[in-house]
């Protein structure tokens, strides 16, 4: 349910006026809540940014997420990370 | 990437049946400056707090709504980890808690200049909520209204 939580808090922030961006861990759930800009990404429950202790894997996650900011076409957007 | 396949049969009957809600935010907003000039603050709802915080309440029907303000000097691996769902699997956020709240990885971003600045504070969510109501017409808007006094730019939120 953490998957909805975040995206309905990513809703409620974007609609106040501020940009947001969710890491996603289950597709078939964000793609029900559909919150604005949302990178999916290929780990298990519990291990959102890949896995404890590396770094460069957790700056990468971040790194792709934030390029949603950059895209500009219509939303919402759904990515994969790669 | 996790299936709902992967989950245990409990949980996946659960989230096969569910209706999910969803919140029109039409039509969004714009960054409107570069990431590296921007202000950025932090969601996660693994149930992180501060040990002086009081623990999220596992035993509440339908999900704890509340949140804690996570200040922004923490030192993570100060920060307590209460969370009901036996769908997560702490170990790894156990040993590194940037796993589910990259604090540590957003600092050296802003080190490098390719993020801005950090909000002094950030919020926590214990995410397995399933009677979202109060999420979404309270505690989510008052996350969000705290956001916009601090002039946050844009906001970055990790499930788990």
């Amino acid at each position: 349910m953490c998957n909805q939580s975040v995206g309905l808090i990513a809703s409620v922030i974007e609609k106040s006026g501020i940009p947001t961006v969710c890491l996603s861990l289950l597709r078939e759930v964000s793609e029900k809540v559909r919150p604005p800009r949302t990178l999916f990404v290929p780990f298990p429950i519990g291990y959102p940014l890949g896995a404890p202790d590396q770094p460069e894997l957790q700056h990468s996650v971040i790194r792709e997420a934030l390029n949603l900011f950059r895209a500009t076409g219509p939303l919402p957007l759904l990515h994969s990370y790669e | 990437m996790a299936r709902l396949e992967d989950l245990a049969l409990s949980h996946r009957l659960f989230m096969k049946g569910y209706r999910y809600r969803s919140v029109d935010w039409s039509p969004g907003a714009r960054l409107v400056k570069p990431l590296s000039e921007a202000r950025l603050a932090l969601v996660s709802t693994a149930g992180l707090h501060l040990p002086h915080q009081p623990a999220f309440d596992p035993t509440i029907k339908g999900g704890d709504t509340s949140f804690r303000e996570l200040a922004n000097r923490v030192e993570l691996q100060q920060l307590r980890i209460g969370h009901r769902s036996s769908a997560f699997d702490q170990t790894g956020a156990r040993r590194d808690r940037n796993l589910v709240f990259p604090l540590d990885r957003f600092r050296e971003l802003v080190a490098r200049r390719e993020v801005g600045s950090l909000n002094h504070r950030h919020f926590s969510f214990m995410g397995s909520i399933t009677a979202p109501r109060r999420l979404i017409l309270e505690t989510a808007p008052q996350v969000a209204a705290e956001l916009r006094e601090d002039q946050v730019d844009a906001v970055f939120l990790v499930p788990v």
